[in-house]
């Protein structure tokens, strides 16, 4: 899609997967959609545009943020990871439990997950289903989403 | 991988790495956005379209009714729905206008500035009441349907029974949200208009194109992108969308999409259907049913849409799946001037088995039987007969099935810890309830014999084949289940088989993907097609494998430059017969049947209702792959559980108030136990691999499950869902001013 051309553009430098970009944004726009339509990154989904369903998720700093509701600038200077980064065999516990169906939300579960298994520390005094409440799925029910986050963290089933 | 094991789904790890191009993900070279304008008022007459001068109107395509070239009429059941509204607005949110700009933000500036003045007309927005004479909008009473059913005497039954017990069931609207909203994308290809977008039935699309275009389906060519989610939410309404996109790009002369943000999604689009469900029962002193008078009537909305067959739904499962001689269902699609109501997983069966399910714990409580013996009591035997008078041969043991959710639950342990646990705890209660049911898979009655549903099988030159068919994978996982059928059909591997793009310049039509037909009926038009196409090579029935690649590579080389294909059209089984002028007869050529049972803890304090355990026990045919299977039960589970507890679509005037994700609430990961899911397979020989109709099932049990539990934790008797906190704190409350 085309973006007009406007005085009122500003520059953005980030890394993003490793890469150090710059992008010229209205100073408005959201980082997903600098992603979907600006860099033709589309891995990264959009759910609901309110913050709400984290289909949207991409880790920033190592953090795990709603894209939707960060305006591009604020990602200047900042490590942006999107799904895009994620090793194919890295999800395989997740493909063989079932954890996706459609797949609209999946990419977000998945950058979720991945946050996740790098800092199990969390685990200490949250739930797997508590730390993965931030991505809403309609289709599995989640049970299949949490015995793959369990299985790739190397714990047993949620019985 | 070999044939004998499932696949993991086809598309998963494309789904898993963010690869898998929905609409919203296709680059088209030139591309605008299309966007809305609609009705302000839920009812009245457009007395004019006033375009705001905040916008340079130059920049813009702009399109309305005149410039529709066949009729304004979106044609599905009837034709009563314009595709942009010219003078009559029926329900708030109506397309009026659409408009294109290459930027999406011009696009909401421009609809920003189009002012619908209306002259307001009384809408009606309470389907339970009468309309008055300035509210009827269709025939003399707003009925849009009127269907009935009837089984011996039921009058005559009611007044010999020793008890006769009534109740009113409601059920509220429910949205679907599929992750990815609704959205198309359209373009013209010399004389060809392709649109290409999230949707379940592409031949339903194309039907309402060639009507509201005017044009040849060999001029249109519709192709479904990846969908994210369906649930019945992209069975009629990617039709509409799909002749804006096409009317703006016919116009634009330049490829234009339309995707809905979540807010316009849930305020404009379909949801599913509000109902009122009357029991009026007659029982015996020990719990046997002997007369069931039911009244179930459903608000359908402003247009009829799909209400006719979602009442039909309806009403054939209301008297669910038990054996009583004397029945009578009426049921009735009132017209309101609400967003019209349409397909949702279940299709009006989950409201009617709700009412039911509750009503016969209300009456096992007042004749002070166990809920799990009255089912035992009643529950339909081989040779026994349903509502529709359908007896029931199949061979599955009903009793064993609530048996073994009894026994895998531990009911009867729980219900004694229960009253230990309620006696002893000053704020929780606990409580445990059951439901048990049916699903009847595939289209209703005669429908699959219309649809008559065609599906190929090609044989490629390099021996290895193409299912070529209009149904859709949509997460369901019905790609991967083709696969599997058609390589254990002809012995040949996973990666020998695969499944074309829903497009319908290839594909023949097998059907819409709606009611559960998927794997059971389409699959076996897979095996038939499988069976063709050996037969075409001159194979016998029992050839597998290499044979069978050898000689679809030799028919090739005696057949150069032809197309070899394997065919099959539905039949219908020679054991159903059905007559749609008096509902008798088999309503469904089977009957997937399930038993759940839900635990929960209630908080005083706070009256939040959580489940605790969740036990699915389900018959289901064959199960053709257990990861996809207990993934559709789970998913339906829990989209029953937020319809039974969370799920509030808030309406004013036929508006859905809490169109966002912030305040409609469904549950998260957080929000629900592990759903322990059990099949009982009984193979059913005319489904795909033996499969019955799996995907709807598991929406029918759990809200009758969970407020059985919770009548059982607070000694109430819950009548509506959803049960909220707020309102089960009113129930707990009003009852005990009593």
């Amino acid at each position: 899609m085309t973006m007009p051309a406007d005085q009122t553009q500003i520059e953005v430098p980030f890394t993003l997967n490793g890469s150090e970009i710059v992008v010229r944004v209205e100073p408005s726009e959201r980082l997903l959609d600098t992603l979907r339509y600006h860099l033709a990154m589309t891995g990264t989904k959009e759910g609901c545009g309110e913050g709400e369903c984290g289909a949207c998720t991409v880790n920033m700093n190592g953090l795990p943020v709603n894209s939707c509701l960060v305006p591009t600038y604020q990602a200047r200077g900042a490590e942006i990871e999107t799904i895009e980064s994620v090793q194919h065999g890295s999800v395989h516990p997740l493909h063989s439990t079932g954890a996706t169906q459609c797949g609209a939300c999946t990419p977000g579960v998945v950058m979720s997950a991945m946050w996740l298994l790098k800092n199990r520390d969390k685990l200490d005094t949250h739930t797997v289903r508590e730390l993965m409440a931030g991505n809403l799925c309609r289709c599995t029910g989640y049970d299949g989403i949490v015995n793959g986050v369990e299985s790739a963290l190397g714990l047993g089933s949620d019985e | 991988m070999c044939a004998d094991q499932p696949p993991l789904r086809t598309e998963g790890l494309s789904k898993l790495t963010g690869a898998e191009r929905f609409v919203d993900d296709l680059a088209i070279e030139g591309c605008l956005w299309g966007m809305t304008a609609r009705s302000p008022l839920p009812r009245g007459k457009i007395r004019e379209i006033r375009y705001g001068n905040g916008v340079d109107w130059s920049e813009f395509v702009v399109v309305d009714h005149n410039d529709i070239p066949g009729p304004n009429q979106i044609r599905l059941l009837e034709l009563d729905q314009p595709v942009l509204a010219s003078d009559q607005i029926r329900h708030i949110h109506e397309a009026v206008v659409l408009v294109a700009h290459p930027s999406r933000e011009m696009c909401r500036r421009a609809v920003d500035q189009i002012e619908i003045i209306i002259d307001p007309e009384p809408g009606i927005f309470d389907f339970r009441v009468t309309p008055r004479e300035d509210q009827i909008q269709h025939g003399t009473d707003n009925v849009l349907s009127d269907l009935g059913i009837c089984k011996g005497d039921v009058e005559a039954a009611l007044a010999s029974a020793d008890h006769v017990i009534e109740g009113v069931y409601e059920t509220g609207a429910q949205e679907h949200v599929y992750i990815e909203n609704q959205g198309m994308a359209a373009w013209v290809d010399g004389d060809v208009i392709v649109v290409q977008g999230s949707m379940q039935c592409p031949y339903y699309v194309l039907n309402s194109l060639t009507h509201a275009l005017d044009r040849d389906e060999s001029k249109i060519r519709v192709v479904q992108a990846p969908t994210g989610g369906g649930f019945g939410g992209k069975e009629d309404y990617p039709s509409n969308l799909a002749i804006h996109a096409a009317l703006l790009a016919m116009k634009a002369k330049q490829p234009v999409k339309i995707i809905y943000d979540r807010s316009e999604d849930m305020a404009a689009t379909t949801k599913r259907h509000p109902a009122r469900v009357r029991h009026r029962t007659g029982v015996t002193s020990d719990g046997r049913l002997v007369a069931q008078d039911i009244e179930m009537v459903i608000d359908a909305g402003a247009y009829i849409t799909l209400s006719p067959v979602v009442l039909s739904r309806g009403i054939i499962h209301a008297g669910g799946p038990y054996a009583c001689d004397n029945v009578r269902i009426s049921g009735r699609a009132m017209l309101t001037n609400s967003v019209p109501y349409g397909a949702f997983r279940g299709f009006g069966a989950p409201q009617s088995l709700f009412a039911l399910e509750r009503h016969l714990d209300v009456i096992a409580r007042q004749l002070g039987i166990d809920p799990v013996e009255i089912r035992r009591r009643n529950l339909v035997r081989d040779g026994q007969s349903t509502a529709t008078g359908q007896v029931i041969n199949d061979g599955t043991d009903r009793i064993e099935l609530l048996e073994l959710a009894v026994a895998q639950s531990g009911y009867t342990q729980k219900q004694a810890a229960h009253t230990e646990f309620n006696a002893s705890s000053q704020f929780m209660r606990r409580g445990i309830g059951l439901a048990t049911f049916f699903h009847g898979g595939g289209f209703t009655g005669s429908g699959e014999d219309y649809l008559k549903s065609k599906l190929h099988v090609l044989g490629k030159p390099d021996g290895s084949i193409e299912i070529l068919a209009a149904s859709t994978e949509m997460g369901q996982g019905a790609q991967t289940i083709f696969i599997s059928l058609a390589s254990n059909r002809l012995g040949l591997e996973h990666s020998d088989v695969v499944v074309a793009t829903p497009d319908t310049f290839r594909v023949p039509n097998s059907g819409p993907t709606v009611a559960s037909r998927t794997a059971m009926v389409v699959g076996r038009l897979i095996e038939r097609a499988c069976d063709d196409l050996r037969k075409q090579c001159g194979l016998k029935d029992d050839a597998r494998g290499e044979s069978v690649r050898h000689a679809i590579r030799q028919w090739h080389v005696t057949h150069p430059g032809e197309t070899l294909l394997g065919r099959a059209q539905y039949e219908r089984p020679p054991h159903v017969q059905w007559d749609e002028k008096t509902y008798k007869g088999d309503a469904y050529g089977t009957f997937a049947w399930g038993t759940y049972v839900a635990e929960v803890e209630i908080d005083l304090r706070t009256y939040q209702c959580r489940v605790l355990d969740f036990h699915a026990v389900q018959e289901v045919g064959t199960v053709l792959n257990e990861t996809l299977a207990t993934g559709q039960i789970q998913g339906g589970v829990v989209q029953g559980i937020g319809w039974a507890l969370l799920e509030e679509c808030v309406m004013e005037q036929g508006a859905f108030k809490n169109c966002q994700l912030t305040n409609y609430i469904i549950p998260t990961a957080q929000d629900v136990p592990t759903i322990h899911v059990t099949f009982l397979e009984n193979p059913y020989e005319h489904g795909g691999g033996g499969s019955k109709g799996i995907g709807e099932l598991p929406m029918d049990g759990p809200a009758p499950a969970i407020l059985n539990a919770i009548a059982d934790a607070l000694g109430i008797e819950p009548n509506r869902i959803p049960l909220t906190p707020e309102r089960l704190m009113e129930h707990v409350l009003d009852d005990h001013a009593c």
